[in-house]
């Protein structure tokens, strides 16, 4: 198992290395980056590390009340609050303007009270924006973590009357240690590859980033070289966020216990419960709000939708489900071989590269690829299956790997002292403990695999339209109403298969 | 995997049984193809006298669609691709790819005149800002817009071929001094999108009081709303002009049936399709056939337009002004 581990994270490097090298190979001079690039790397990286370090911010209070309170409907908010994470961009970035907008709910109330108007475009939109698309990850990222402390620990620090302060120092601060610079980096990497709501919400030019230089030399200059560059450019930023990391990443051993529920949480007070509500309340209407503006916007438009979008929806979940089996199919061998062993976590970021790599180029070189030896348009949802089963990976991988590594360090011993191999050592020893984490990045793979535009828009036929690119289509063509209506549909189908997959991060559940 | 076989077997015989009917493939962008665009009728009508089987196949937007002719190069599938603009034609023809149509074409109703031996225009439109009727103060040229406060959203020409359309529109009217206006629409552009879609979708959710679209937009919304609110503002510099062609390759196997589908494209079968789909006027169809609802529409004093080689060279230098003047 550990070895099909390494060779499928070498297929994978692959897979987005591969297409890169091909659209190189397809240009007519090697590429030159100008004083615009250089403007654009710029920028890139500062939008994405400020979003990276907000999201993160923002996740660690509501994380840490989501971890220690019970309440009615607490896993049901688990998983709406991750809807905003598996939108299409354009959909998440309309209902944010519904709330934040000039014509916006806020404004609207800021009016009513006769105080100015607050504009949201410009950096602090971007901030805005890429914190709203990716704090549900960031929460979920440091839930899990929290939820893996076993509860033995937490009986012992109550018997030594821990206070909230002994509980920050003994519990919390190593946990974030330990989870803290993957969960940046993988953000910072989803903001570096942003366009759309760079460009939409920075209000100009000057918020341009890679990958709409991208965009420019693909389609109005056709300069492969310069594309190619540019991608090696993410590649090279990928690289260096994800080496940071790992020399970050300080050990978070928690130790290992018998997988029994959690009892109250020690040092807790009214100060704590105080500021949990907020930061669950806080949180709450932030993520939930523009999601029920897009409902409300779209939903008496549900019932009329052509059927051609019902057809593309049923295509979609196809898609999405055989992308999901082939991203758990790739990722618990990878996860198995990384825990594995000591300095084998190089593996995770060889594999977050297809997130970091421009979608625009993966797509073009497979083309550049395919083209020569089949005709790549009947191949268009299997390889977008494909290419969404790449993207999802990385953060599968990031919810599993250190799941594994517990396992591993917790049980793996008594296995191997039992003389467990194999596929029984994996199913008795390591398996039950990945329940969690597996089922969240599966739940994740779908749902991302449902709402991403991916790469069929490059090799599209008339009958193999997916539901995020029918949605494209009728806002290509002023139907607006339909498209509206579209995107609920697009946006209940991710969530419902991520709850499928995820039952509210099982947030619960005994193990 | 004996269900693979088998099912590769039928393709073959289904594959042997079809083979009398010659295949037409048409590249096209992404929005001729749905139920409620042109393709289907436009399909349908071809396939009754063509005796072959017409393909559409998208390609995103019409800028995309000539990245994968590139891409395809000589071994390209494709027969004929529709949806290129004049603003990419001269990059289309300077690929080689392209052969020439050799149609007469004496019907075209376009305000200006035509005679590219490579390319077929088919439908053609006006840029303009369309806004709400309720607006106060509707401005009437980018110098009193400039000076408003009129809030409008645009589209990026880096991404997006309505957003060049805007920058040769403005370039063409004030040449040297294109910088100096973008510096003064700087305070009016609530933000730039990378395409028409999110732009409009921006103005129709109230984001901003104007949106860079089509004279012919509020059609769409008389027409097929039946809202009458919508319309479009005259400007007197005159506008800038987007026409949609259509071009042969000339590495096509079929070259009778596509020049036969470029002389179809100028009859009444296609154009009459063209208004309430595509919602641009026809290139060969007089303005008495054009739907009820059309005669509503501005009509702009005059036509703006670069021949393809001049939008060529001026885009760079363009792009480059109004990168630094919204950059400021």
């Amino acid at each position: 198992m550990e070895r099909t581990g390494a060779v499928l994270a070498a297929l994978v490097a692959l897979a987005v290395l591969g297409p890169l090298v091909a659209v190189a190979f397809a240009a007519e001079g090697p590429g030159r980056l100008g004083p615009a690039d250089f403007a654009a790397i710029r920028f890139t990286l500062l939008q994405a590390a400020l979003s990276a370090l907000f999201s993160v911010l923002a996740a660690i209070p509501v994380a840490r009340a989501l971890a220690r309170r019970r309440f009615a409907g607490r896993r049901l908010l688990v998983a709406v609050m991750g809807a905003p994470f598996i939108l299409p961009v354009i959909v998440a970035v309309l209902g944010l303007l519904a709330i934040f907008g000039r014509a916006g709910w806020l404004n609207a109330a800021f009016e009513a009270l006769g105080m100015g108007t607050v504009s949201i475009y410009g950096l602090g939109g971007i901030v805005l924006a890429h914190v709203f698309l990716n704090l549900p990850l960031a929460v979920r990222l440091l839930l899990q973590a929290w939820l893996s402390v076993p509860s033995e620990r937490m009986r012992l620090a109550a018997s030594l009357g821990f206070s909230d302060g002994d509980m920050r120092r003994h519990f919390e601060r190593p946990i974030l240690c330990a989870v803290l610079p993957g969960a940046l980096t993988i953000i910072f990497l989803i903001c570096a590859t942003s366009f759309a709501v760079a460009l939409i919400l920075g209000g100009g030019p000057r918020a341009t980033t890679v990958e709409l230089a991208i965009y420019q030399a693909f389609r109005f200059d056709f300069d492969l070289g310069r594309a190619a560059l540019l991608g090696l450019v993410q590649v090279l930023i990928c690289l260096a966020a994800g080496l940071l990391a790992l020399g970050l990443v300080r050990g978070g051993e928690m130790g290992f216990g018998l997988d029994r529920p959690a009892r109250p949480w020690p040092g807790d007070g009214p100060v704590a419960r105080g500021l949990d509500v907020l930061s669950i309340v806080g949180a709450s209407v932030f993520l939930l709000l523009p999601l029920l503006a897009i409902l409300l916007e779209g939903l008496a438009a549900l019932p009329g939708l052509p059927s051609q979008v019902w057809e593309a929806a049923l295509r979609s979940i196809v898609v999405a489900l055989g992308s999901t089996a082939l991203t758990v199919a790739m990722a618990l061998p990878i996860a198995l071989f990384a825990a594995g062993g000591r300095g084998r976590g190089g593996v995770e970021a060889v594999t977050a590269l297809s997130i970091s790599v421009s979608p625009l180029v993966v797509g073009t070189g497979l083309f550049l690829i395919l083209f020569p030896i089949v005709d790549p348009v009947p191949l268009a949802l299997p390889v977008t299956g494909l290419v969404n089963a790449l993207v999802a990976l990385p953060f599968i991988l990031r919810a599993l790997i250190p799941a594994a590594r517990a396992a591993e360090a917790g049980q793996g011993r008594l296995a191997d002292a039992l003389g467990m191999t194999g596929w029984t050592r994996l199913r008795l020893a390591i398996l039950p403990r990945l329940r969690r984490p597996l089922g969240f990045g599966a739940g994740l793979a779908a749902a991302f695999s449902m709402g991403d535009l991916g790469v069929i828009a490059l090799f599209s036929s008339p009958g193999e339209a997916t539901l995020p690119m029918e949605m494209y289509r009728l806002m290509g063509s002023y139907r607006t109403d339909d498209a509206e209506g579209a995107a609920v549909l697009l946006m209940l189908l991710a969530l419902a298969l991520f709850w499928a997959f995820d039952r509210g991060g099982r947030v619960d559940a005994v193990a | 995997m004996r269900h693979t076989i088998l099912a590769a077997g039928l393709t073959t015989i289904a594959g042997a049984a079809f083979a009398q009917t010659p295949v037409l493939t048409v590249y096209t962008y992404d929005s001729f193809i749905p139920d409620w665009g042109p393709g289907p009728a436009i399909e349908a009508a071809f396939e009754e006298t063509c005796g072959c089987d017409l393909q559409f196949v998208g390609a995103g937007d019409g800028a995309a669609l000539l990245s994968r002719i590139r891409l395809e190069g000589a071994r390209s599938g494709a027969d004929v691709v529709l949806g290129l603009d004049t603003n990419l034609t001269a990059a289309a023809a300077a690929t080689g790819l392209f052969a020439p149509h050799g149609i007469e074409a004496p019907g075209l109703t376009l305000p200006v005149s035509w005679d590219d031996p490579l390319f077929l225009p088919f439908d053609w439109g006006y840029f303009a800002f369309v806004h709400d009727t309720s607006l106060q103060d509707v401005p009437g040229s980018f110098e009193e817009l400039a000076a408003s406060d009129v809030s409008i959203v645009i589209q990026d020409p880096r991404s997006s071929t309505p957003g060049l359309g805007l920058l040769l529109w403005v370039q063409k009217a004030y040449g040297d001094r294109a910088g100096e206006i973008w510096e003064g629409l700087s305070d009016n552009i609530v933000t730039v999108t990378p395409g028409w879609s999110e732009a409009y979708g921006l103005f129709l959710d109230g984001e901003a009081d104007m949106v860079l679209s089509y004279t012919t937009s509020p059609a769409y919304h008389l027409i097929a709303e039946e809202d009458p609110t919508k319309t479009a503002a005259p400007f007197a510099e005159g506008h800038y002009m987007q026409i949609e062609v259509a071009g042969v390759l000339a590495g096509t196997d079929q070259p009778e049936l596509a020049r036969a589908f470029l002389a179809f494209m100028l009859t009444e079968g296609f154009q009459s399709v063209i208004p309430t789909t595509n919602w641009m006027y026809p290139a060969a169809l007089p303005a008495e056939a054009l739907p009820e609802g059309f005669e509503t529409l501005i009509q702009p004093g005059q036509a703006l337009l670069y021949d393809a080689g001049e939008a060529a060279a001026v885009r760079d230098g363009a792009i480059e002004t109004w990168q630094r003047a919204l950059s400021r």
